[in-house]
């Protein structure tokens, strides 16, 4: 595998037992280059969250193989995977899950300590440096759910940046969002794999979103169509 | 991970949910409150009981039992000696009460090392006479000083001073209910008639309350020397030596030893006062159980509070294990919320249980019965301040295992996707 490659499935299916068995995943095989810009598109129900929740390691009930940075994902334990998905992937999602029991800035700096390799100084410094990127560094101190819904999205992109991540993976992530915002978040996407170089994977059934990244993967009935 | 991340999750969670996190602790409190003052009053009280009996019975009571002999003649005949006898009508064949050879005892008794202390004491059956009316009694010759530190004699004596006895000759010490009887007050006079019919006059200088009416409507106290005169009896005259020991346990094995040694009769306390223990343990007993029951009742309002933070923090939880903790980063969090709710309604409860108890300790508690307290009886044993927080511990511990590990094993893909 060659290193530039930060993340391959290979073969993924997968099935819903309940009500019925239902095969929503079938055979999905693709990859993601370093710095590519990659989205999923497709119509509700195709299968692409789903598939974004199994190469997210959250979901382990699928048959087929995962690599993340050339690491084989199957065979790791609840707690590897859970150190993978703190150091490796950055997380975005369409509800901008923040802890309200936090401020802004503890949010952000909170995967950061629990992957512990910057003291809490640097990690508050790179945690203010990334809002500052996302022009709301002002927020800082303020409780999680003071804030709009536009707001807490930007705070969420900070947060899975704060661990430098092999990918961002978002699910949706201007679904919830009105247009203004929507471009807002747009655009620091684009800045990110643009300018920094960042790997990005994003399901969206926003057409327009989708037509403006890198690279489109279209999915339909569990199945991709094209891989852009 | 960075030490001190976990800790500082569980108070974010736990401060966001102030007021149920502070109705669990004070259940914790309540419970060890409860449980602290219940055993420490229950053991005073026990303490009590026990020490009434405790100080003033003799771990071991030499005395010359009136018997039979075990030897009739007949068993000392070599020509029966394989024969079954049948004797009948046997009496007793002396009717000496007092101790053979007190003096070779004595010096026996402070020659051992196991033994604390001894009281001799002669007790003579006498009449009390009220004008024409006689009331029979107990005169106890005793030994003032040697009673008073083994048997605390002073503290039942409750008026007068117990040392006059053994200063004024001719001096009476009586029960307060027999005084009663008699009208008597101290500094009177009073007759008593002995066994063999002479009668002597006695300064009454004190009375006695044992807190039993029908032990102080008879016995009284005076000297060895009174007494002994009272029964016409030469001064090595003891019908009674009261033995103390360093370790009370000893006393059956010890008894048996002076009975054949010295030959005469030895009666233990543990035989004596076999009903104290039981009644002790049957008590301490009850008071865990209520104790432990109360932790328990505390410990499910932990996990239903817990089980109630779980539900409400499926976000969070979700979004932690999202960002890379894991299942047991997540346990962790909540069984520390439920250690600290533990450890900190533990520790309230502690000190509330300590204030409790010394508010009990003031009350005043007097009773004719106990004579030597005049407020209720709290025993400050650290022993049972250490339990409770073991128990608080464990028990807050167990509460937040189960809810935790539901937490644990939360799915965040259902959460996530489930909005």
């Amino acid at each position: 595998m060659k290193n530039d490659i930060v993340l391959m499935a290979q073969s993924i299916t997968k099935y819903f037992t309940d009500p019925l068995p239902v095969k929503v995943l079938d055979d999905v095989s693709f990859q993601i280059s370093k710095g590519e810009f990659t989205s999923i598109a497709g119509k509700s129900g195709c299968g692409k969250s789903t598939l974004l929740y199994i190469l997210s390691t959250m979901d382990t009930d699928y048959t087929g193989q995962l690599w993340i940075g050339g690491q084989e994902m199957k065979i790791k334990t609840e707690k590897e995977l859970a150190a993978v998905r703190n150091e490796k992937i950055g997380f975005v999602f369409q509800f901008h899950y923040l802890l309200n029991e936090f401020t802004v800035l503890k949010n952000v700096m909170l995967p950061g300590q629990k992957l512990a390799k910057l003291s809490d100084k640097d990690l508050e410094e790179k945690a203010m440096l990334h809002l500052k990127q996302l022009d709301i560094e002002s927020l800082a101190k303020k409780p999680a759910y003071q804030l709009s819904g536009g707001e807490k999205q930007r705070v969420a992109i900070a947060r899975a940046l704060i661990n430098d991540p092999l990918i961002i993976m978002g699910d949706e992530p201007t679904g919830n969002l009105d247009k203004k915002n929507s471009d807002i978040v747009f655009d620091i996407f684009a800045k990110l794999s643009s300018v920094y170089g960042q790997s990005m994977l994003i399901v969206t059934h926003d057409e327009e979103f989708a037509k403006k990244t890198g690279r489109t993967i279209v999915m339909e009935d569990g199945r991709i169509i094209s891989s852009g | 991970m960075k030490i001190g991340l976990i800790p500082e999750i569980a108070t974010a969670l736990l401060l966001a949910r102030l007021r149920q996190t502070l109705i669990a602790a004070i259940g914790v409190t309540f419970s060890i409150t409860m449980f602290v003052t219940l055993l420490s009053f229950m053991n005073g009280l026990n303490g009590l009981l026990d020490n009434m009996v405790l100080n003033r019975t003799p771990h071991i009571r030499l005395y010359s039992d009136i018997k039979p002999s075990e030897n009739q003649p007949i068993n000392l005949s070599k020509k029966y000696s394989g024969a079954y006898h049948f004797i009948s009508s046997i009496n007793p064949g002396s009717n000496r009460k007092e101790l053979y050879n007190v003096g070779a005892i004595v010096q026996a008794l402070k020659s051992d090392d196991r033994v604390l202390g001894w009281a001799p004491k002669v007790a003579a059956q006498v009449f009390y006479n009220i004008g024409p009316i006689e009331m029979t009694g107990v005169i106890n010759g005793i030994d003032v000083i040697s009673e008073q530190n083994l048997f605390y004699f002073e503290d039942y004596v409750v008026e007068g001073n117990a040392i006059d006895l053994q200063n004024i000759p001719n001096t009476i010490i009586l029960g307060k209910t027999a005084a009663e009887k008699m009208l008597a007050k101290v500094g009177d006079n009073i007759q008593v008639t002995s066994g063999s019919g002479e009668q002597y006059t006695l300064k009454i200088v004190g009375f006695f309350q044992s807190g039993l009416a029908e032990i102080d409507k008879v016995q009284s106290y005076a000297s060895l020397k009174t007494t002994q005169k009272i029964l016409g009896k030469p001064n090595n005259y003891i019908t009674d030596i009261q033995i103390k020991l360093h370790d009370m346990s000893m006393a059956p094995k010890v008894g048996k030893e002076y009975s054949s040694l010295f030959r005469c009769d030895a009666e233990d306390i543990q035989t004596a006062n076999a009903q104290f223990e039981t009644g002790s343990s049957v008590r301490n007993l009850i008071s865990y159980a209520v104790g432990i029951t109360l932790l328990i009742v505390s410990g499910f309002g932990i996990y239903n509070i817990l089980n109630m933070m779980i539900y409400e923090k499926m976000d969070t939880i979700a979004i932690l294990k999202a960002t890379g903790f894991s299942g047991k980063d997540v346990k962790k969090i909540f069984i520390t919320i439920a250690l600290s709710i533990g450890l900190i309604g533990g520790f309230a409860g502690l000190i509330f249980g300590f204030l409790l108890s010394k508010i009990i300790d003031n009350i005043p508690f007097v009773t004719a019965a106990l004579p030597t307290i005049d407020t209720y009886p709290i025993d400050y044993n650290p022993v049972f301040y250490i339990i409770a927080t073991a128990f608080s511990l464990v028990t807050t511990y167990l509460a937040g295992w189960f809810p935790a590990r539901k937490a644990s094993k939360v799915d965040p893909v259902i959460i996530i996707r489930g909005k």
